[in-house]
């Protein structure tokens, strides 16, 4: 079987984060965004460039799934957060605490863990 | 040019037909909206028709030759995906081709089969409509991605899981005379806080339903319609949309959904009306916190009053402001790439008399129609006058 092409700068970003060198692209105004991004959506600049991603966010929402798609089978129930990273946001799954203990505005670190259902990896946050 | 008319609906009964074929479900909504119509079929210009995962469910792409056969038609058609928005988009381009003599009759109309591959395998096609890469692969449903935005309303302006039960509650008694509805039930605001959770804060009577069905509308300039007799009293009279980032982490806000309120502020402006003005809205309740924040984007509430519009009985049928009669998509069902113009259909029913719960609101002049795509990041919003 043939292996999978990776995602581009997606699975590069991945990539990053798990090296510990995670990152964002920003525009020269200063708007933040995740990688592939040739334009900023936000004011059309094309000057972006990639900066350090801070080392921790806090979470902003977040929701323990029970219902999930067979990708996430063996994960559910499983929580999905949003955390704010000052410059971006990111989307993660929240491990390291019980789902019932997630908390909005819980501080979080970024790492790369895996699926459980098709060990595919996947963006995970835990508590700092 | 004036404002299109609305000649003819037609709506199949919304529910779980898995054996029905999507061409079988649109032929059906479709020679209905053009018997109501009066329209002969060689007289229509173009069919716009909305589908959302035709390709996962049916293995079907290329939609549009396909229902303009199944209805006997003969005339371009084109297929018009915005997720769940997909109708209404169709809508708002024949509403602009009418307008500006491109055509005189537009079929419009939407259908979609889903029960057919089971629930895990529609709530992975519904997940599409999400960021694939950041949010899909983070976990995010579609349930799951509505769950985001309830809990960070609930944090920004309050509210509670019983408010949301409230317009559950609601949308289930405006169903129990609509025959086309999935859920004809009525419920407690007890029996949905105590159902079981999907993503929380929202449990199973804040979602939609997976749903099988189509609706079609004959549109028709005004002049069309004047010529051919046709009985045709109301106008789409102004039209909007509106776009936003697609994912949730992009976006500044996650209790607001500013694709709708450009969406109706066009749509508005198009109709020369305000928020003051509306006396009966269909809005895309594809879960009870997204009744909330297209109400709240439509004008009709401030920011952060929404949430209590149901609790107090202002949006249910005996209220100022009737939200949802048709049962919204909570309860009338929610067929994907029909929902756009099954809403549209209502808001004529319900302002021409014929809808079942027409009489709630008797004077009626104004209704407007909201449909949303994923989490709102595409909206139309349409304004639909009587106008004889
Ligand atoms: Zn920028």
């Amino acid at each position: 079987m043939t292996e999978p092409a990776p995602d581009g700068e997606y699975d590069e970003w991945l990539d990053a984060i798990e090296a510990d060198e995670g990152y964002y692209v920003e525009c020269a105004n200063g708007h933040g965004w995740l990688p592939p991004r040739r334009v900023c959506p936000e004011c059309g600049s094309r000057e972006l460039t990639a900066e350090p991603l801070p080392d921790s966010g806090e979470i902003v929402t977040h929701s323990t799934i029970t219902v999930a798609t067979p990708q996430f089978e063996d994960d559910a129930p499983y929580v999905t957060a949003i955390a704010d990273f000052g410059p971006v946001s990111v989307t993660g799954l929240v491990r390291g605490v019980d789902p019932e203990e997630v908390e909005m505005g819980a501080v979080v670190g970024v790492e790369v863990g895996e699926r459980e259902t098709t060990g595919d990896r996947a963006v995970v946050f835990r508590p700092r | 040019m004036s404002d299109p008319r609305v000649a003819g609906a037609g709506v199949t009964a919304f529910g779980k037909h898995p054996e029905r074929t999507g061409r079988d479900l649109f032929a059906e909504a479709g020679l209905e909206a053009l018997d109501a119509s009066g329209v002969a079929p060689e007289d229509v210009d173009a069919l716009y028709y909305g589908n959302f995962m035709g390709e996962l469910a049916e293995h079907q792409g290329h939609q549009g030759p396909l229902m303009a056969e199944a209805i006997g038609v003969d005339a371009p058609a084109t297929r018009f995906e915005a997720a769940c928005a997909s109708a209404g988009a169709a809508v708002r381009s024949a509403v602009r081709d009418l307008r500006n003599g491109e055509a005189e009759v537009v079929v419009v109309g939407g259908a979609e089969r889903m029960t057919n591959i089971g629930t895990a395998a529609a709530t992975d096609a519904l997940a599409i409509a999400a960021d694939d890469l950041y949010e899909v692969r983070a976990g995010m449903t579609f349930p799951g991605a509505y769950a985001l935005m309830a809990r960070s309303y609930f944090d920004q302006y309050g509210g509670s899981r019983e408010d949301l039960a409230h317009i559950a509650v609601k949308n289930h008694e405006h169903a129990l005379v609509n025959d086309h509805a999935q859920i004809q039930k009525e419920i407690t605001v007890e029996d949905a806080i105590e159902a079981p959770t999907i993503a929380s804060p929202l449990g199973l009577y804040d979602s939609c339903p997976i749903t099988d069905g189509a609706a079609a509308a004959v549109l028709t300039t005004a002049e069309y319609a004047a010529d051919h007799g046709l009985d045709a009293p109301v106008a789409v009279t102004g039209t909007g949309q509106g776009g936003d980032n697609l994912a949730l982490q992009d976006r500044p806000h996650l209790a607001q959904t500013p694709a709708a309120d450009k969406a109706a502020e066009e749509a508005y402006a198009d109709a020369g009306v305000g928020p003051d003005d509306v006396d009966v809205a269909e809005v895309h309740d594809c879960f009870t916190i997204a009744e909330v924040l297209a109400i709240e984007s439509l004008g009709l509430y401030e920011r952060g009053e929404g949430i209590h519009a149901a609790t107090n009985g202002e949006t249910d049928r005996h209220g100022d402001l009737p939200v949802n009669l048709s049962g919204g998509l909570k309860a009338k069902g929610h067929p994907v790439g029909a929902t756009g113009v099954a809403q549209l259909a209502t808001v004529a029913w319900v302002l021409d008399g014929s809808h079942p719960r027409a009489d709630a609101v008797p004077d009626g002049t104004v209704g407007v129609a909201h449909n949303a795509g994923g989490t709102v990041a595409s909206t139309t919003v349409h304004v639909l006058e009587v106008r004889e």
